[in-house]
């Protein structure tokens, strides 16, 4: 991965030195209070390290990784888009940093209208009624999402108790439904990915809460019975939740309002382009129709007089889902890339998400058969070849070998109803140059399993460490110095 | 805006897929939906965006602010800072291909090992939200683990995180939450001792508590202990430099708030949730671990590990529906941690406490103020005014230009007059005098 660094894991811990430090203080007077019971007996362990012996530590380990920034990553339902630098620096503004939660609202007025302004934004572009951008992650948002359900069927006096999910839904979708107390109602897509609407009938019920749908589903293929669902759900008293994972393929091109949505959530680290920092943090977002609003959890951002203000007093609300407001910087950066976009520039997003994905489907096909024989939305599902299997070549191998060629691998086994799955989504803003780059090495890499596929199976060779032991690492954990 | 795609290329790969426009790709979205009116201002440039934005951050008041309750002012090293925006870090995906992802996986490693050398914990997940979801998820381990209903929380624990805890719940009635009374802004330990029966889940307390009070934590780990109850112990990051340990006085589960290790207030987040327990529950943590293995030539490797937990395996059965965290906050730690060591941060800590001593032994002089409770406290302490705090301190805000502390109104009416002031590393005596002629004048 880094020719001219030679990778070594040696941990701070064992580069530290007795009586190294990173940052001094000046202590002037040290008078405390705090009596010796209550003081800790024994030192934690934690690295002595000078503030240079820190940077490099740390710089080194960044060059042992793939990011968006140095590679590309056509991980399916991950939208790993680039992400501008103008979020950056203003979202970093001391103005925005320095604020404290519990400020006065009067000295908040900045990033409260930020707030206010990015949830009409959002419901808008999405044809929602309402918004509360709380949650800090997707599932926090679907949790979120699903308790406002919840609210809304304990108001009306229903104990409505299960929720539907199809099998090629992401794993968050089920875990929330159970985590908000449901039971979920797993049930079977057709063969072309969609919802069977006569499965789906016989499954909605007097106890059918929600109905949670992936618009486009995650074989990257629009549900065209998305309003027949709606009304169906509708008729039969229950809501539809749309998991908003995959709204690039849909931003500006249509609003899932439109469709009879009622809450759907957004990822603000996919569609809006904050980084994902490794990981996290990200930013949630819960958009819902008129008559879920008074659930939406508190406080509410509200405008008075030409005043923003945070109003703590809402009695529908589902509560509080995290002490303080939201991952608010990263809301910041979303919205400099909102600004950046009018309806036009939104619309060019799902087109050239929607066109990269076809082409590469077009141009891998041959060699990786689609799950799916439609075109797809943002992103596609192929799987290796029948010659491919007969080799004894799995998916995990194809994504093994990818990394030695500088790209990330793609979500693999997932959708799990595809048998080894191999999930594309290249994004809108990777050039044809890098698609046309990945697809020459994929076809290199189904020739290379034909002539020697054992050298496929112990890819990857060039990273800093072969396959790792993950049955070790779980069977004898090993998780702190 | 950001998409590179000419108008040539467009064609050739429309070309390459065998269609003659893009809409023939996008025929299965019923007509009736494509086009809609979008009613959206005009894209700005990137001039205009950066010339909004700094006019919105500059609707903010920047202001001398001496307001702590669990998010706190501390200085962020600059060496951090210029670590956490490289974008091999920032632009990251989550580790799931360790191969490609050795780098980050060592660092949540580091970030473990911290966490768990702070608390005193055998473990520590890779992050939670934030403090008050990290303390939710705690509480549903023990629920889990004990298989009863009562949870017995103190009074001196954030009253969000509780309200977090209950909406974790779902709202479920089957589960009680019952408080346990301060005394002199203190646990009543005698009380909590009498709430603790056969029915109780978990006991709960935060060191140092929301007053700021260093509360006895080797007395309620021992009785929790004796009582065979399951015992979380929230506590600040930041004041483990000096404070006892929750490891050391035998919690179950230890959780905080990691914004205090660097992180900056940023009006609510990103913050990071620090999850911790004795190894016994290792199976029960929620999110992300990262483990430490060996490769096919046995070289030492990282891995995410433990995975069976987590919703993308489990599904409906998972311990949480968690799947972002808050990786690079947790980075940002582990940097914080290495750039001050333990010397570093005991040192910190003890001018935070000598601040904190300094401005309440000053406030106390002015007339009609005092200090609410007569207990040893970290770098928060609440005075009683003569006035009410949320009047004072709108008061100070507006002519000062000095947010002189939280007004605890919204605690009760015996708080109607009490502010919570804190003091950390980034104040003086020479913002304590001011602080103090600030209320003086404004009473």
């Amino acid at each position: 991965m880094n020719d001219i660094m030679k990778f070594d894991n040696e941990l701070s811990i064992e580069k530290s030195r007795s009586g190294k430090r990173g940052i001094r203080f000046n202590c002037p007077s040290c008078e405390t209070n705090i009596p010796n019971n209550f003081t800790r007996k024994s030192e934690p362990k934690l690295p002595e390290l000078s503030e240079f012996d820190t940077v490099r530590h740390f710089t080194r380990l960044s060059k042992f990784n793939f990011s968006v920034d140095t590679h590309f990553y056509p991980l399916g339902s991950c939208t790993m888009k680039y992400n501008p630098r103008i979020n950056e620096e203003t979202s970093s503004f001391e103005g925005f940093t320095s604020l404290h939660p519990l400020s006065l609202d009067e000295n908040a007025q900045g990033t409260l209208e930020i707030i206010y302004d990015a949830q009409n934004r959002l419901c808008e572009l999405c044809g929602m009624d309402d918004a509360t951008l709380w949650p800090v992650a997707g599932a926090h948002g679907e949790y979120t999402g699903i308790l406002i359900a919840k609210k809304y069927f304990s108001v009306k006096g229903e104990g409505r108790d299960e929720i539907i999910v199809p099998d090629s839904a992401h794993g968050t979708n089920p875990a929330t439904a159970s985590m908000a107390g449901f039971k979920t109602v797993n049930i079977q897509s057709s063969p072309d990915g969609r919802l069977d609407l006569d499965v789906l009938k016989k499954n909605l019920t007097p106890r059918t809460a929600v109905i949670m749908l992936t618009v486009p589903n995650t074989l990257g293929i629009f549900e065209k019975n998305i309003k027949k669902i709606c009304e169906l759900a509708h008729a039969n008293g229950s809501l539809v939740y749309m998991d908003g994972a995959n709204l690039n393929a849909l931003i500006g091109l249509v609003k899932p309002g439109d469709f009879g949505i009622d809450i759907m959530h957004l990822n603000m680290h996919k569609t809006f382009s904050t980084p994902h920092g490794g990981g996290g943090p990200g930013a949630g977002g819960i958009l819902v129709k008129r008559i879920l609003s008074p659930h939406l959890p508190k406080p509410r951002v509200e405008k008075k007089e030409g005043k923003y203000f945070l109003n703590e007093n809402v009695p529908l609300s589902i509560g509080r889902i995290k002490a303080y407001l939201c991952n608010t910087q990263v809301l910041l950066r979303a919205y400099a890339y909102i600004l950046n976009h009018g309806p036009e520039e939104f619309k060019s997003i799902a087109e050239n998400a929607i066109l990269n994905a076809n082409y590469i489907k077009a141009s891998l096909e041959k060699l990786y058969p689609s799950y799916s024989k439609e075109y797809c939305m943002h992103e596609c599902v192929l799987t290796p070849s029948k010659e491919l299997q007969e080799k004894g070549i799995k998916t995990l191998d194809i994504a093994k070998r990818l990394l030695d060629y500088g790209f990330h691998a793609p979500t693999v086994y997932f959708p799990l109803i595809v048998h080894e799955a191999i999930m594309i989504e290249p994004t809108e803003t990777e050039s044809k140059e890098t698609l046309d780059s990945f697809i020459s090495t994929m076809t290199k890499i189904h020739s290379e399993a034909m002539e020697n596929p054992e050298m496929l199976k112990q890819a990857p060779h060039t990273m800093p460490v072969k396959r790792l032991d993950e049955v070790l690492a779980a069977r004898q954990p090993n998780i702190k110095w | 805006m950001y998409i590179s795609n000419t108008k040539q290329e467009k064609e050739e790969m429309l070309s390459a897929i065998g269609v003659k426009d893009f809409s023939e790709l996008i025929s299965s979205i019923p007509e009736e939906f494509l086009n809609p009116k979008i009613s959206l201002p005009k894209a700005l440039s990137e001039i205009e965006i950066y010339k909004k934005m700094r006019d919105l951050s500059d609707k903010n008041t920047v202001i001398k602010s001496f307001v702590g309750a669990g998010v706190y002012d501390h200085y962020t090293p600059s060496a951090l800072k210029a670590i956490i925006s490289r974008g091999e870090f920032l632009t990251a995906y989550t580790p799931y291909q360790a191969e490609a992802s050795q780098g980050l996986l060592q660092t949540i490693y580091e970030y473990q090992s911290s966490m768990c050398a702070l608390y005193e914990m055998d473990c520590s997940n890779a992050s939670m939200y934030d403090g008050s979801t990290a303390f939710a998820e705690a509480v549903k381990a023990c629920l889990r683990i004990s298989g009863k209903k009562k949870i017995l929380y103190s009074q001196g624990i954030d009253n969000r995180y509780i309200e977090v805890t209950r909406t974790y719940l779902a709202d479920n009635k089957e589960f009680v939450f019952e408080m346990i009374p301060l005394k002199d802004g203190k646990l009543d330990i005698t009380a909590a001792e009498k709430m603790m029966d056969s029915s109780t889940a978990c006991i709960a307390v935060s060191n140092p508590n929301y007053f700021g009070v260093i509360e006895d934590i080797e007395a309620i780990g021992k009785k929790a202990a004796e009582k065979k109850i399951l015992s979380i112990c929230i506590s600040d990051p930041f004041s483990l430099g000096i404070l006892k340990t929750p490891g050391s006085c035998g919690f179950d589960f230890a959780v905080g708030e990691g914004q205090s290790l660097g992180l900056p207030m940023s009006y609510g987040g990103p913050y990071l949730g620090i999850f911790t327990s004795k190894k016994e529950y290792i199976r029960q943590m929620p999110g992300r671990i990262c483990g430490l293995t060996k490769d096919k030539d046995g070289k030492r490797g990282f891995v995410l590990t433990l995975q069976a937990r987590e919703q993308h395996i489990r599904r409906d059965k998972a311990a949480s529906n968690i799947c972002s965290n808050q990786a690079l906050c947790a980075l940002a730690t582990t940097i914080y941690c290495s750039l001050l060591g333990p010397d570093g941060l005991k040192e910190a800590c003890l001018i935070n406490n000598s601040l904190a001593v300094k401005a309440a032994k000053e406030l106390s002089k002015i007339k009609g103020v005092k200090l609410k409770y007569n207990q040893p406290f970290f770098n928060e302490f609440v005075i009683d005014l003569p006035l009410p705090a949320s009047e004072i301190r709108r008061k100070v805000s507006s002519s000062f230009h000095i947010d002189p502390g939280l007004d605890l109104g919204h605690m009760g009416k015996e708080f109607e007059n009490s502010l919570l002031v804190c003091l950390t590393e980034t104040k003086d005596e020479n913002d304590i005098s001011l602080l103090k002629k600030a209320i003086e004048e404004s009473i």
